[in-house]
């Protein structure tokens, strides 16, 4: 735990309300959405207000204590996860929507606002806010922004990024920092806003985000299809894509994936196939309609076993709901689920699949393999348990030759889920020597004490 | 069971490890949405628990106040597409915070061992205590007391608790219904009808409507004038032995094999007794028995959908009605669009949809007694959105609902029925 006079001037600075030490209240800030992965920090705090989060930076700073911020806690590398003894700063509670601009689509919120209640709040006055990673229904926006989340929609709509126009940042000597603005051109000195989208909390602290919305689609159709074989859905994509066709959603799950999904949300998947394709395309009606026809003719075409359109909204949002739940919905079948995002061009994606499954033969390991289709990025999940040394040693193998098949053909080795601890010690081989020099040198001139998120993305 | 007996040590580690910490739980957790901080949500509160089963956390107070926190509503559960049974580890938690006595206090141990193992575990005393109760009431002396200005003696918190005293029924469910009621022209169903103690004391009425609408559907139904409550209270407050003492008692009484059904009509009781078996699983005698007894057990809006209830041809005087979920009933027994399309299927009734009909109204057995403030945020925001329905009838099926959201309309001033939906059903039967 931080000095006593430490946790005394976070009291005074926050309230003693909002700083917490005992074990009870530590334990539950120990892990993130990351399998296998705990450390007790040494203290949990709340901000509310830009100030206090500079607050607590600076005397953090000033004291050398590692600071990890946090949001929903619902990642996927470990990005959130503490170090040891580090000061949690927790924004869950900085959750207000400032400003919606309808006259310049766009949105101002503090870092805690769940994704979902930025959606929620952009439909309520006709506009869209796109990206919509799995959790949203809880993850923050300062995680999204952090970890540069993306979602079903990237295929089309694209990710956190796209979306981002502005952001108030702390620095870790607790200066404030604005970068970006409401104007869709600007191109005055350095984008410090791309700098700090996806830098996992490791160079300032995101308290305020200024983002983008865009017109509502008039109309959208949903559909889901089945086959007998991965190669045929994976074929159906790549012809969609070549018909010139870009869906909104192309997701696609293996057996084991639908059975699981099927078994929590009961809406009805095809139990009897091996590969299902969830698609959506939105848009003009018109458009809309051409697109549902050609894209359901492409699957028949491939040998689909069925294809599902759904009725009404509510079905459709429902297939979405059951697809986001597919990756915890799989540790119904075992106690840890190991979950990557290997991603690949797309071109490259029925390769990738094949290459996963063999992988899987060799080391004698269950997966489930679901995924966005229209983006090439994937979702391997090794079913274990993180008891069994033995098999965890297996999956840690196994993840090396995936990780080393999706940089040789052309890939990544996170597509939307960060590097955080988890992939880690793969990020030197794919970003190479230059770009880890410069990466080193840019964390280290904006927090040369290294107090931000230690340990996280490389050392 | 001996001193280093631990609930939580000798679960299945894999029912621990079940959660794999995503934080889906956490948007449906009323507790968490109050709070923010991760201890009072699910995935929080098991890894304490993981923690003790690890051994790097003792079972603390802290731990105790925080199960006991938990609404117990398992709104998470329903939520968790990993499929944590977190009903079972709540029991096993609150179970060893009992053994440890982590939380013993004098007034606490009192006040137990006067409702847990002395009231509810024979209802004869809780018929006892609610005919006194009743002459109070209908003797005039409560709106005397109430009157005196007495009560202003009493501390905040216990004078909050009088207001909320349920009106006892006139008569108990004994008196308004026979030991066996005919099936209404063709007998095709033999069922029991349990009338529970809470529901027997305050909702009798209820009971009496549930056995006539089951009458009118095919059913002889078997009501025996002496039951037992059915163990829910005992095995969600931690006292697991007497809750087993009360399902063998509720088998003997009845046994499954002699019924086609056995009927509730209490979300929250319901969820408990279909769960007989998990109880007595480690109970040569009574493991096999409680197994079908399971299978048998149908909360009443089940049953009468799935025997294809008898649409009733007129309406009650009523016209807009809302329906507010009972966490056990939705999130416990998955009996979500039965009581539904119950209403839908009464003419001249229309049914406008709550908003958020699944979040907890704070009523969750006698957590609005153990936690006033919590519960009463909970029960303002329900009330809001029954507002928002522009409803006049607000049905739901559970005795704590039910008297949860009297006492909100009451404290809002809001002319609002609040009725069991069967209650409604039986009207358009009667008037038919």
């Amino acid at each position: 735990m931080p000095a006593s006079e430490t946790i005394a001037s976070l009291r005074k600075l926050l309230g003693a309300g909002n700083v917490l030490t005992q074990p009870e209240d530590l334990i539950p800030y120990s892990f993130d959405g990351t399998a296998a992965l705990t450390q007790l920090p040494g203290c949990v705090v709340f901000a509310t207000k830009t100030d206090e989060v500079a607050g607590v930076l600076k005397l953090a700073n000033q004291s050398r204590i590692p600071v990890v911020t946090r949001g929903s806690g619902t990642g996927l590398s470990g990005g959130s996860l503490p170090s040891p003894d580090c000061i949690v700063l927790c924004l869950t509670r900085m959750n207000r929507i400032l400003e919606v601009d309808r006259a310049n689509l766009t949105m101002l919120v503090e870092p805690g606002v769940t994704t979902q209640a930025i959606a929620d709040t952009a439909a309520g006055v006709g506009l869209f806010y796109p990206p919509d990673p799995g959790s949203m229904k809880i993850s923050t926006i300062g995680g999204n922004v952090a970890e540069n989340s993306g979602g079903l929609r990237g295929l089309k709509y694209g990710i956190t990024r796209n979306y981002v126009m502005g952001l108030e940042v702390v620095l870790p000597d607790g200066e404030i920092l604005w970068t970006g603005n409401k104007c869709v051109k600007d191109v005055a000195g350095y984008s410090l806003r791309d700098l700090f989208i996806g830098s996992e909390g490791t160079l300032g602290v995101i308290t305020k985000v200024l983002l983008r919305l865009i017109p509502k689609p008039a109309a959208k159709k949903t559909m889901v299809a089945t086959y007998a074989d991965m190669g045929q859905a994976a074929q159906t994509v790549s012809d969609i894509i070549a018909a010139q066709i870009i869906p909104c959603t192309l997701e696609f799950l293996d057996r084991t994936t639908i059975r699981c999904v099927e078994d929590f949300a009961n809406v009805g998947l095809p139990l009897d196939c091996e590969a299902l394709l969830l698609m959506e395309t939105d848009g003009h009606p018109a458009a809309v309609l051409e697109e549902a026809a050609k894209m359901e003719e492409l699957a028949r075409q491939n040998g689909a076993l069925e294809v599902r359109v759904a009725k009404d909204d509510a079905e459709a949002s429902k297939l979405a709901t059951a697809r986001r739940s597919a990756f915890s919905a799989l540790a119904r079948l075992a106690p840890t689920t190991i979950l990557e995002d290997a991603t690949v061009p797309r071109s490259e994606l029925a390769k990738m699949i094949r290459f996963v499954a063999e992988v899987a033969k060799k080391y004698n390991l269950r997966v489930g393999t679901f995924g966005h289709m229209g983006d090439g990025n994937l979702h391997p999940t090794f079913l274990t348990d993180e008891r069994n040394k033995d098999e965890m040693h297996r999956v840690e193998e196994a993840f090396k030759e995936i990780f080393d098949e999706a940089i040789r053909l052309g890939g990544t080795i996170t597509g939307e889920h960060g590097v955080g601890v988890a992939k880690k010690s793969f990020l030197p081989k794919f970003a190479g020597g230059a770009q880890m020099r410069v990466m080193r040198e840019l964390r280290r001139a904006l927090d040369p004490n290294g107090i931000l998120n230690p340990g996280k993305m490389f050392d | 069971m001996s001193a280093a007996h631990s609930h939580l040590k000798s679960l299945d580690y894999s029912i621990v490890q079940q959660c794999m910490h995503c934080g889906l739980c956490l948007p449906t957790c009323p507790t968490y949405d109050a709070t923010k901080l991760e201890r009072n949500s699910p995935r929080g509160r098991i890894a304490l628990m993981r923690a003790i089963a690890d051994d790097r956390l003792e079972v603390t107070k802290a731990f105790g106040e925080e199960m006991y926190f938990c609404l117990g509503c398992l709104a998470c559960q329903t939520a968790c597409p990993a499929g944590v049974n977190y009903a079972e580890l709540f029991e096993h938690a609150r179970a060893e915070i009992e053994e440890k006595q982590v939380l013993a206090n004098p007034k606490r141990n009192f006040i137990r061992s006067f409702t847990v193992r002395w009231l509810f575990m024979d209802l004869h005393h809780l018929e006892l205590l609610g005919k006194a109760l009743r002459l109070y009431q209908q003797l005039g002396l409560q709106t005397l007391v109430r009157r005196s200005g007495i009560l202003r003696l009493l501390p905040k918190r216990l004078r909050e608790l009088e207001t909320t005293t349920p009106e006892v029924c006139e008569k108990f469910s004994a008196e308004l219904i026979a030991p066996v009621t005919p099936a209404a022209g063709q007998k095709r169903y033999r069922v029991a009808m349990l009338t529970g103690c809470a529901q027997d004391l305050t909702f009798s009425d209820v009971n009496r409507d549930t056995v006539e609408v089951l009458a009118v559907n095919c059913c002889e139904v078997v009501t025996p004038p002496e039951q037992n409550c059915c163990g829910s209270l005992h095995a969600h407050n931690g006292e697991w032995t007497l809750a087993q003492q009360l399902a063998r008692r509720n088998i003997d009484q009845f046994p499954p094999g002699q019924f086609d059904a056995i009927i509730t009509n209490a979300g929250g009781c319901g969820s408990h007794l279909k769960h007989y078996a998990k109880l007595l699983a480690d109970d040569p005698v009574y493991s096999q028995r409680a197994e079908l007894w399971d299978a048998k057990v149908k909360d009443i809006h089940e049953w009468l959908t799935q025997i294809k209830l008898r649409i009733p041809h007129s309406a009650p005087r009523t016209s807009i009605v809302t329906y507010h979920e009972s966490c056990h009933l939705t999130h416990g027994q998955k009996v979500v669009s039965q009581p539904r399309e119950i209403l839908r299927a009464i003419p001249g009734l229309k049914l406008v949809e709550l908003p958020e009909a699944s979040w907890c109204c704070g009523s969750a057995g006698i957590y609005n007694l153990t936690q006033p403030e919590m519960a009463g945020q909970m029960l303002d925001r329900k009330i809001k959105h029954i507002k928002s329905t522009r409803a006049t009838v607000v049905a739901t099926a559970n005795p704590g609902c039910l008297l949860q959201l009297i006492n909100g309309a009451k404290q809002h001033g809001l002319n609002l029925r609040v009725v069991h939906p069967v209650t409604l059903l039986a009207e358009a039967y009667r008037n038919s």
